[in-house]
């Protein structure tokens, strides 16, 4: 009847697994207590959990990835606690089954939980806004992603509560993958909470490739888009490129977990080669799609806080799409130590120093956008320099990585640790951050404070340097990486200090709590009145902080780069009083929320193996999918009264279209 | 370069800088500490920093990779500092309140400065990508040691958790010891009975995986007679801290007499022996063998392939070529050699 699932699926016996669950479960009972008992559940059933709105969407993406940071953190932090006490022959207070399962969520959870829907959440929010349009090309597909990348988010945190999560390291090796060596739930919760999110995420990317190609502002031709849009075209281009590879590969290994086929085994015939040349097919372009929004990012933030244009707008676009080409020409420099010939080797080698030079000269250009500028030293553009500095360190060891008797000697080692969190920290992370401070007075309407934003900054960048430098001292040494317990005992020392970073870091998260703990208290004073709170460049800022929901009143004319720049330049703003116009919205849908329920349900039933939960679950999702299908009235007007009146009580009064 | 002890002496002795207190300009409140903070790390950094692992080669393979690493560092220093005093130092200067600095809002343009910017990164690719292509056919894990002394030929087989080192021409076997002869290139055949592994002895230089059914090769040599540890590097499952050996290597006229050490002494590793060691174990302290069938590797691949042969007898891995006296006289691994 329920298949595997038994009542020791349960953590009984495992003491930090338990605790945890019953405080987060705890936790969730009483915030939907407090939910209840205020009412609030008609206003999130019909503002936030149906909603169709890009912004919205967007919101919620961060808030996921804001919320899974937290629980990636805790594994991080318990990681290097673990390492830093079992030295020599202490066992620390993580057996193995315990620990590989933290590094193993930590990795998963941290590239598809936190990173993906980052910057997917500031892509939503900002590209249809930057375009000068009203929303995304499908709203409820738009919807359905989001809730489909929550449901995987929320398979991973059950493996917490009901069974185990996978031991195999985040990129799930077969033969270790396999169920002759990963017989339990482990893998499975893996495999299913993957499948489910990247279909989302495969999803979100046709979604966002079309808006951008398909839907925009009048005169808004390729090369007016702001950069950022440009970056979340590559990055979605590669999204769309890439994502089913991994579908394809996760699949075939399900096939072999569950239908006992042999892909990738060591036996009749399988080649587990091909796994690892599979998942890296993906798993390069994926670095890409995660720093490519975040260059965006800084390109934006470079700009306007300089109070000028961003400088060598077209080599921009040029190096964006370069890297886009060529993060697909690598992948093979993740197992240069398998034994492949010279020439495949140095090949692979070479192609990815190249992709070294559009890098740097994004570099170069967001330099010479600081110079003869006037810097406001505001908090994203701290991340921002923060990313330069500790970027270009991480771009550095990366060419070394990329050399393959140099990664002979580094590889899996912890330097390749220091390296990747180096450019996903140092450049994934802080573009998040900073973009998440840029754009939350247009999200919410109120500015973030500056004195904790600052502080987070300092916290992050100081804590990430002591918890990595000394990684990259210990993979010099020799130490692998995914140790349980270390033998070497002067090691210690360099895992002490990258202890003390994990902490400094974990008061960048507190600091970054405080500040939005404190921005909504004061917000009351914090208004922000005008659209347009930095003296931007781009249309976002040209309609109201929050936008309405239609976001522009009177789609703007676009004429040039940046320009919303040249329409307060040219200071034509409300010469003629406007006209408004009807305009016709997407109504909400429940569409996504009830799919990805169902979503949930299935994935958990192939889970557990309860067969018949997961053909329910799947017509339940089939039917979902089929009533929207023959839904009508998926539309409604705002007319042209009601947008003039949302309009005029606007504050700041209407400075642009 | 060379000698890191001499930096990390010095480093304890660089001035502490004082606390920037008196600037406003960056609206920095933990400027101070976080400077303090850098340093005392840098500092600690440098002071723990010691010569080993690919640090501290011990063989004409790491010695080369090491080498490459130290020139491209240092070749990409050239660009990479400027850069960051380039950031920092625009930063600073182009400020909000700095009256002094040139303004020039529309200048996002320069023909001049686009070619240089596309330049400098490319020629460093160019002169990097040069050093790359020739460095990765030198140490080529599969090209051949030139040196005087015949290469000894090792096979190298990881079980859950430990390693096995066969010795074909020897006819012996030993688990988490490797003794080679210094100053002789070993030849290397690799595979696993089991999950993926990768086999890394970090002072003798490039890891290669050991990889299921298939046969991964690499030549290593030591330079010097010492002891040099080796690890997996690459996940394999519960046991994998533990999987670790260690590489002796002896003066080239010792190995013989080890050799003959190991061959009167120890069990020897039949099939019986061989189905019991691939048992997952933790932690397994270093054995010899005193005989080992040549032919082992190959069947293990080939066993790994097709594990139904190992149903024949008794869940017992049943070889294709009997030694029915071996099976006879297995006894459990004994410690210690």
């Amino acid at each position: 009847m329920l298949g595997r699932l038994s009542w020791d699926a349960i953590p009984f016996n495992e003491p930090i697994a338990l605790v945890t669950s019953i405080v987060v479960i705890l936790g969730a009972l009483a915030i939907l207590a407090i939910v209840t008992v205020m009412g609030w559940w008609p206003y999130l059933w019909k503002e936030w959990l149906t909603s169709v709105d890009h912004k919205r969407i967007g919101v919620m993406y961060v808030f996921l990835a804001l919320v899974m940071l937290l629980r990636g953190f805790a594994d991080g932090i318990m990681m290097r606690s673990q390492q830093a006490i079992a030295v020599g022959g202490a066992e620390g207070y993580l057996d193995p089954g315990h620990y590989n399962q933290i590094f193993s969520a930590h990795g998963t959870i941290m590239i598809f939980f936190v990173a993906m829907p980052f910057v997917v959440g500031l892509m939503n929010f900002a590209v249809p806004l930057q375009l000068g349009v009203r929303d995304v090309a499908f709203p409820v597909l738009n919807s359905v992603s989001f809730w489909l990348t929550a449901s995987g988010a929320l398979l991973v945190n059950l493996s917490l509560f009901i069974g185990n999560f996978a031991r195999t390291g985040w990129m799930g090796y077969p033969p270790l993958s396999e169920l002759a060596f990963s017989p339990d739930v482990g893998v499975d919760y893996y495999l299913w909470s993957l499948q489910i999110s990247g279909v989302g995420t495969l999803l979100a990317g046709i979604n966002m490739v079309t808006t951008i190609l398909k839907v925009r502002a009048p005169g808004m031709l390729y090369f007016r888009m702001p950069v950022f849009c440009w970056t979340a075209l590559a990055s979605n281009m590669l999204i769309i490129a890439a994502f089913p590879i991994l579908t394809a590969t996760f699949a075939m290994l399900l096939l072999d977990r569950h239908l006992g086929m042999h892909f990738f085994t060591n036996e009749a015939g399988g080649n587990q080669m091909m796994y690892v040349n599979l998942f890296w097919a993906w798993g390069h372009p994926e670095v890409y799609i995660l720093i490519l929004p975040a260059f965006g990012v800084f390109s934006e933030v470079f700009a306007t806080f300089s109070g000028k244009a961003l400088f060598g707008y077209r080599s921009m676009v040029l190096a964006t799409l370069a890297i886009c080409v060529l993060s697909f020409m690598v992948w093979l420099h993740h197992f240069f130590t398998m034994g492949a010939g010279a020439n495949v080797n140095a090949f692979f080698g070479l192609m990815s120093m190249v992709i070294a030079v559009p890098t740097g000269v994004k570099v170069f250009n967001w330099l010479f956008t600081m110079f003869h500028g006037r810097l406001v030293f505001t908090t994203p553009v701290l991340f921002s320099i923060g990313f330069v500095v500790t970027f270009v360190i991480g771009g550095m060891t990366g060419v070394l990585l990329a050399i393959p008797p140099v990664d002979f000697i580094l590889h899996n080692s912890v330097f390749l640790i220091a390296h990747f969190h180096n450019v996903i920290i140092g450049g994934v992370l802080f573009g998040a951050i900073a973009g998440y401070n840029y754009w939350f007075p247009k999200a919410f309407g109120f500015t973030l404070d500056e004195r904790f934003g600052k502080a987070s900054f300092w916290c992050w960048f100081v804590g990430f340097y002591l918890a990595f430098m000394p990684l990259y001292m210990l993979g010099l040494m020799g130490m692998t990486r995914r140790l349980q317990h270390i033998s070497d005992p002067s090691w210690q020392p360099l895992l002490l200090v990258a202890e003390a970073g994990a902490v400094v870091i974990f008061l960048g998260i507190l600091c970054q709590i405080a500040q939005l703990y404190v921005s909504i208290r004061t917000r009351a004073s914090r208004r922000d009145l005008t659209g347009d709170p930095y003296n931007a460049r781009t249309l976002e800022w040209a309609t109201a902080s929050p936008p309405p929901a239609y976001n522009f009143a009177i789609m703007p004319e676009v004429g040039e780069v940046d320009w919303f720049w040249e329409m307060k330049k040219k200071a034509d703003l409300d010469e003629l009083p406007p006209t408004y116009e009807t305009i016709e919205m997407p109504r909400n849908s429940p569409t996504g929320f009830v799919s990805a329920f169902f979503a949930v349900l299935t994935g958990f039933a192939l889970i557990w193996h309860i067969w018949w939960l997961a053909i329910l679950a799947l017509l339940g999702a089939a039917v979902t999918m089929m009533a929207f299908g023959w839904s009508e009235n998926r539309e409604f007007e705002i007319s042209a009264a009601e947008v003039a009146r949302i309009e005029q009580s606007r504050p700041g009064l209407g400075r642009a279209a | 370069m060379q000698d890191r002890r001499y930096v990390s002496s010095r480093a304890p002795y660089h001035p502490s800088p004082h606390p920037l207190s008196g600037h406003r300009r960056w609206d920095v409140p933990h400027w101070g500490i976080s400077r303090s903070l850098v340093l005392c790390a840098a500092a600690l950094l440098l002071a723990s920093c010691q010569q080993a692992g690919v640090l501290d080669p011990q063989g004409p393979i790491a010695s080369q990779e090491l080498l490459l690493l130290v020139n491209t560092t240092e070749i990409m220093l050239v660009v990479v500092v400027p850069v960051i005093l380039m950031a920092l130092g625009f930063a600073w200067w182009y400020r909000a309140g700095n009256t002094r600095a040139n303004h020039s809002p529309d200048w996002d343009y320069e023909g001049g400065v686009e070619l240089v910017i596309w330049s400098i990164p490319a020629l460093v690719v160019i002169l990097l990508g040069g050093v790359e292509w020739i460095g990765s056919h030198q140490l080529d894990p599969r090209a051949p040691i030139s040196s005087d002394a015949k290469p000894l030929q090792v096979d190298v087989v990881s079980l859950d958790w430990k390693w096995l080192f066969i010795y074909p021409d020897q006819q012996i076997a030993a688990v988490n010891q490797l003794v080679v002869p210094a100053g002789t290139p070993v030849n290397f055949n690799l595979t696993s009975a089991t999950v993926m592994n990768s086999f890394f002895v970090p002072q003798l230089g490039t890891q290669i995986y050991t990889m299921g059914g298939m046969t991964s090769r690499v030549n290593l040599m030591a330079d010097k007679p010492g002891e040099y540890p080796g690890i997996s590097a690459n996940f394999s499952g519960d046991g994998f801290a533990d999987m670790r050996f260690v590489v002796k290597a002896v003066p080239a006229g010792e190995f013989d007499g080890w050799v003959q050490k190991v061959r009167g002494s120890g069990p020897a590793l039949d099939d019986r022996a061989y189905a019991e060691l691939a048992k997952p174990s933790h932690a397994v302290p270093p054995t010899t063998y005193s005989s080992a069938d040549a032919k082992l590797f190959d069947r293990i691949i080939g066993l790994t392939t097709n594990p139904g042969e190992k149903t024949r007898a008794d869940g017992a891995w049943c070889p294709p070529t009997p030694q029915a006296d071996a099976i006879e006289t297995a006894t459990k691994p004994q410690t210690g050699g």
